[in-house]
């Protein structure tokens, strides 16, 4: 009788405070949320609202017109989808060699690509692959922002650790019918990864669809820009204090990666702690 | 045929990894021994003074201080409270899978848009954390203007972003914790407490290794975000960590040959903190 009563305090604080906790953790949503929908004689008012007191779409409006947000949105869209799509085909292409073949230089080749994950990307962004990119010609350009993050270390590593686990009889008795190794690739090995690679697609693409650093750089026309930067133009433009016209562009840069994320929530989490659990 | 395919599979990535990230970082290397004169008049070998530069330049030794201040805050608050989080986050309660849901909506928001978030929250006219501030502690301060102030509204900001990756990891490996051991310890009678730090801690320290070491890496570079949308590295300086004086000296002064010094310098950082790690890991972690 005493554990249960203590278990049963025990479950209501907790409760309590995870209430409390993931409360604070989705708030500056909300409260972003309500901003952004605030006209803007409610926008000062004191103490700030917690919940929208009525529906001001003009914000968007407006800020869709002092940032052309619709722009950046192809622009980001098709940045993380380009990026995506490119760290699909190396990584599922360079993991299926390192888990299923036995190769001359494979431990070396294998500590080349790992050695990368000593070497942050904004290092080798600020000054040296600036300078490559406009030797190439190509600022400002949609091959800047994509094709040198195509591929990465912890992309093929997670398909890699993937492809270990799928039995090697299947392999066996797919050559024994005669496929060849693309024909065992394509036909058994890539249909029966697909949660994983659905996982590893998730990640790649918010990755992706929040890069800053890289298009804030390499980008010098406003019309090439993404949304992330997009939403320091505004804070900019807006001198910080149209709070209900910045925050209508914030909600509008998060919406699309919520979305992936909270429908596809479940799939992506166990890709990602496998990672580093299993890795 | 067959013997070249893994080759063939390799190239794709070989390709990228070799022209976008080891043929620049040569570079880098190189450059880092070079002054490099403006608008492309050429570069001359200086050898390691662009390094002695740095050592002796008081506006890059703050930014040290500052990034080492800055890194072991927010990892510290971070792992210490997603740890903390996460043991209720496995507790059988009504709604669990539910809070893990909003807890862990942070990890898809972008830093830019964390800063931006933040900005507007800590703003002292509309920002309704700086009205709680304001109406509980009576602090009423320009948070993003003023020091100390600044260096909290970035932790505040980092540590929202960094501490729902920290939790899944920690509810996952908390979960794989034998149900036998915490029972047997349960019946020798240790107390919550002890189970928590004495038994779950140390059987979860791979994770926590390797959740220190991303939350320092994304501390010390994807935090230029943080940093850039929210204080542009100020007041004054005040804010301006190891990467975004980078930044500042790469991209806005136009000081490759510095730059790349830094450049250097912060890789052989990132070498050194593996290396803690790997022999660490060796010596005291429990592995399951």
């Amino acid at each position: 009788m005493k554990i249960s009563t203590k278990k049963r305090t025990d479950i209501i604080v907790s409760e309590i405070v995870l209430i409390v906790v993931s409360f604070i953790f989705v708030l500056p949503l909300i409260l972003a949320f309500t901003m952004s929908l605030q006209p803007p004689q409610a926008v000062f008012s004191f103490p700030p609202k917690i919940l929208p007191v009525g529906i001001h779409l003009q914000n968007y409006v407006d800020a869709f017109k002092t940032v052309p947000f619709g722009r950046l949105f192809l622009n980001s869209t098709i940045v993380a989808i380009m990026i995506t799509a490119g760290k699909l085909i190396t990584g599922t292409l360079a993991g299926y060699a390192f888990a299923n073949f036995k190769f001359f230089g494979k431990s070396f080749t294998f500590s080349f690509l790992f050695a990368t994950l000593f070497l942050p990307a904004e290092l080798i962004m600020i000054v040296p692959l600036f300078s490559l990119m406009a030797k190439f010609g190509w600022v400002n350009t949609y091959w800047a922002l994509t094709i040198p993050f195509m591929a990465s270390a912890t992309n093929t590593f997670l398909l890699r650790q993937h492809f270990l686990m799928i039995p090697k009889e299947l392999e066996d008795s797919a050559r024994i019918d005669g496929a060849g190794p693309m024909a065992y690739f394509l036909k058994i090995l890539l249909p029966l990864s697909k949660s994983m690679i659905g996982g590893v697609s998730i990640i790649n693409f918010i990755y992706a669809w929040n890069f800053y650093l890289w298009p804030l750089i390499i980008t010098m026309e406003d019309k090439m820009k993404t949304v992330q930067v997009g939403v320091k133009m505004l804070i900019d433009a807006e001198g910080a204090s149209n709070w209900g016209v910045i925050m209508a562009g914030t909600v509008s840069a998060v919406i699309p990666t919520l979305i992936v994320f909270f429908i596809l929530q479940p799939l992506f989490v166990k890709s990602l702690t496998r990672s580093g659990i299993k890795g | 045929m067959k013997k070249w395919t893994p080759y063939f599979l390799l190239i794709p990535t070989f390709i990228i990894i070799v022209l976008f990230i080891y043929m620049p970082a040569g570079v880098s290397l190189q450059t880092s021994l070079y002054k490099v004169l403006p608008f492309g008049r050429g570069m001359n070998y200086i050898g390691l003074k662009n390094f002695l530069k740095l050592f002796s330049n008081p506006d890059y030794l703050y930014s040290v201080r500052f990034t080492i201040l800055y890194v072991t805050t927010t990892v510290g608050v971070t792992i210490l409270s997603s740890f903390l989080i996460a043991l209720l986050m496995v507790k059988k309660i009504p709604g669990v899978r539910f809070f893990r849901t909003l807890i862990f909506a942070p990890y898809a928001i972008s830093p830019a848009i964390a800063g931006a978030l933040w900005t507007f929250l800590l703003n002292p006219v509309v920002g309704h954390v700086s009205y709680f501030f304001q109406a509980t502690l009576g602090i009423q301060v320009e948070w993003l203007t003023s020091k100390p102030y600044a260096f909290y509204a970035i932790i505040f900001a980092s540590v929202w972003k960094i501490l729902p990756f920290d939790m899944v990891f920690y509810i996952a490996s908390i979960q794989n914790v034998p149900e036998e051991i915490l029972e047997s310890a349960m019946i020798e009678g240790a107390s919550s407490m002890n189970r928590t730090w004495k038994i779950i801690f140390p059987m979860v320290s791979p994770i926590t290794f390797y959740l220190v070491i991303m939350n320092i890496v994304a501390t010390m570079f994807s935090s230029f975000a943080i940093i850039d949308v929210m204080t542009k590295g100020g007041p004054g300086q005040y804010t301006t960590n190891m990467i975004y004086r980078l930044y500042l000296d790469g991209f806005y002064f136009q000081k490759a040959g510095v730059a790349s010094a830094q450049s250097v310098i912060l890789v052989t950082i990132m070498i050194a903190v593996t290396m803690v790690y790997f022999k660490l890991g060796e010596r005291h972690v429990h592995y399951q």
